[in-house]
């Protein structure tokens, strides 16, 4: 497998990876919506609190944490970027 | 005072412009005490701004291909992600998201995992391959990656038809803050909100927009947020984000002590209320039973998001950065100052809810006499514009839950007055949401001129025109579209065109898969991509002609699917999907240079696909 190949692989295995957790906290939580409802956090029913905050938190620090990783990707296989201008 | 070069003296301009508009603010806080009218500092917060916005879009001109339709391909990635955080939020976030929670609670809180989600598909799917790919347009990219000049020009009418009905509602909101601030007639100030829009986008095209953007963004999340923290710590929560667990109980049993009653349309008209008005029958935080009440939420999560990734007006952001890496980045900054907003409304329809319900309240006005009710300055000024409405139906002289009818924009408007804030708030709301709403209508008409004039007027038409011409071609078609849409906002058609939602659904149906799999599957064809969107806008149109009620109005299909006119993008996506692998599988896979371009596009480093002018 050339470099290129495995460059992709990696790279779509934490796309894959990155949608599953996008899919728990998009749409897993809310299918069982009135059951997490009977927990809480910081005061407020849960599953309220994941659609005011909870998710959308987990949103932001997801696509941070995929950024990062998928420099490191590019970084293994000497695919990064050089500069700033090319 | 400044040294180096503009990119690197962003943070200073920047701050020191933000200071600036905290002076003003400061000022006019000053001026109301000295005895300055309501008017006037309506008026000069509107104007101010507008200007300011405009002296930038002066300074941003250019003559240049790649500085008018990527900003020069050199905007920070933090720096794009503010511009992208006001591209994406509409004069509806602003004004009326807050609203929509404040009556449809937790059911309408499906729209904000909706509108944030969407990122995540953009930054591990698309933004960084198209930045690679080194488009000017998001038809640019179907146009290279296809083949062929159909290709492009199917990806322009779905992104015309998508943007083109969210423009209108931009046109409208700006028309309807102008027309309040500034006391002139609702036409009149669509065609002042069209002005303001066009002197931010015309000289300088994308580069003038960014540089915009980015000082619309912050004159409106100041905007949103003083409220929100004055509130707060008057009701003792100085930070509503994390202290409102009890009043969100609270609500709960002020519902269970008013009744929530689901008013009949017998019992609305014979009392007259107003159109588009509304009154609170659904609970703030329960979660409503059943598989079907579930799979709504997720399919309108589901459509909003995958609408995300397919607007044009925001993937073309990222064409903007320095790199793929920024480009990535840039996402993620784009929705963390998204989140700011977008976790603080339901706060905002908290606290403006708790306000009005709570009979210990001085605010509070259910359970009270109407008569009472009806001499309050505020609840007596909105009533006098039709925004809100009481209707004693059940003839107790007390106000119900169900008799008291507000729209929903109210709620982001009328907080600062209900809350007893000073005047200066609520100018400071109105300029908020003008920057709201114009950043997302420049963002848009400058989407819809591009693709038209780079796609379709260079690619297709005059592929020869000097750069010159094509520049003229721009401007002239920038000026046309968003008369076009203020033409139609003037002519107060827009509850016919329907939701803002139905922009997403049309994106869907059509872009969604040509644009992903145009990455992520080599096999995938022209013939493919191209029966593929005209399958799925067709389909996605089709359905929401036969289901929504001022069309065709069949209900058993709603009934039947759960999918109703917000909801088209699902069957229209998926038919789109399935045409497009079964036409790709049936015909000559792409040739050796297309797979090698779907190759280049995977890997971050090395030259753009298309070049840098092109």
């Amino acid at each position: 497998m050339s470099n290129k190949e495995k460059h992709w692989e990696k790279t779509r295995g934490l796309m894959v990876l990155t949608l599953v957790i996008w899919f728990v906290f998009g749409y897993l939580i809310f299918m069982f919506g009135s059951s997490l409802n009977e927990g809480s956090f910081l005061g407020y029913p849960l599953a309220y609190y994941m659609c005011a905050q909870g998710s959308i938190i987990a949103f932001v620090v997801l696509i941070f944490w995929f950024a990062n990783k998928q420099e490191k990707i590019d970084e293994e296989f000497g695919f990064q970027e050089r500069g700033e201008d090319d | 005072m400044f040294k180096g070069n503009f990119v690197q003296n962003l943070p200073k301009i920047y701050g020191t412009y933000t200071g600036g508009f905290i002076v003003f603010i400061i000022l006019m806080a000053i001026a109301e005490q000295a005895g300055m009218t309501a008017k006037t500092i309506g008026i000069l917060f509107v104007a101010f701004t507008v200007c300011i916005y405009a002296f930038i879009g002066y300074l941003s001109r250019t003559v240049q291909v790649d500085a008018y339709y990527v900003a020069g391909r050199q905007v920070p990635t933090v720096f794009n992600g503010m511009a992208t955080a006001a591209d994406w939020m509409s004069g509806a976030s602003f004004v009326a998201m807050a609203g929509g929670i404040y009556f449809g609670g937790y059911t309408y809180m499906a729209f904000l995992v909706g509108w944030t989600g969407g990122y995540v598909l953009v930054s591990s799917l698309l933004a960084p391959y198209l930045r690679k790919f080194g488009c000017y347009t998001v038809p640019d990219f179907i146009g290279t990656r296809y083949g062929g000049n159909l290709a492009r020009f199917c990806a322009v009418v779905v992104l015309s038809l998508a943007s083109f009905t969210y423009v209108t509602a931009q046109i409208n909101a700006t028309g309807t803050i102008a027309s309040r601030a500034l006391g002139i007639p609702f036409e009149a100030g669509v065609w002042v909100g069209l002005i303001s829009i066009l002197l931010c986008s015309m000289l300088g095209g994308m580069r003038a927009v960014t540089w915009t953007q980015v000082a619309q963004y912050i004159v409106l999340i100041i905007a949103y947020l003083i409220p929100i923290f004055w509130i707060g710590s008057k009701m003792g929560n100085p930070f509503p984000h994390l202290m409102l667990g009890d009043e969100v109980a609270r609500l709960g049993d002020l519902e269970a002590q008013f009744g929530l009653v689901k008013n009949s349309a017998a019992d609305i008209k014979s009392a007259g209320v107003p159109g588009g008005l509304k009154s609170i029958a659904v609970a703030h935080s329960a979660v409503p039973d059943g598989g079907m009440a579930a799979w709504k939420f997720i399919s309108l999560a589901l459509c909003m998001m995958v609408g995300t990734a397919s607007l044009p007006h925001i993937l073309m952001r990222y064409f903007t950065t320095p790199s793929v890496k920024a480009a990535r980045k840039s996402v993620a900054w784009s929705l963390f100052f998204i989140a700011i907003l977008y976790t603080s409304a339901p706060m905002l329809a908290t606290l403006s809810k708790l306000s009005l319900m709570d009979p210990t309240l001085a605010t509070g006005i259910i359970g009270k006499p109407i008569a009472d009710v009806m001499s309050i300055e505020w609840v007596n000024q909105w009533v006098n514009v039709k925004q809100a409405f009481i209707a004693d139906f059940n003839g107790d002289g007390i106000l119900q839950l169900n008799e008291w009818f507000m729209r929903g924009d109210v709620v982001v408007l009328s907080t600062p007055e209900v809350a007893g804030l000073p005047y200066v708030i609520s100018g400071l709301v109105a300029a908020g949401g003008m920057a709201a709403a114009m950043s997302t209508a420049d963002g848009l008409i400058l989407a819809i001129a591009n693709a038209l004039s780079h796609d379709v007027y260079y690619k297709i038409i005059d592929p020869k025109a000097d750069v010159r011409k094509r520049l003229l071609v721009a401007r002239a078609l920038l000026i046309v579209i968003g008369a076009a849409g203020a033409y139609i906002a003037s002519m107060r058609i827009t509850s016919i065109l329907g939701a803002v939602a139905w922009a997403f659904d049309f994106a869907m149906s059509g872009l969604f898969f040509p644009l992903i799999l145009g990455v992520w599957w080599k096999r995938a064809t022209r013939e493919g991509a191209i029966a593929g969107m005209i399958a799925g806008l067709a389909t996605g149109t089709a359905w929401l002609v036969y289901v929504y009620p001022k069309f065709m109005d069949q209900k058993w299909l709603v009934d039947a699917t759960g999918i109703d006119h917000l909801r088209f993008g699902i069957p229209g996506a998926i038919v789109c999907l399935v045409v497009m692998v079964v036409v790709s599988l049936m015909t000559k896979e792409p040739d050796s240079a297309t797979q090698k371009m779907v190759d280049e596009v995977r890997i971050p480093s090395g030259k753009t696909i298309l070049g840098k002018q092109h």
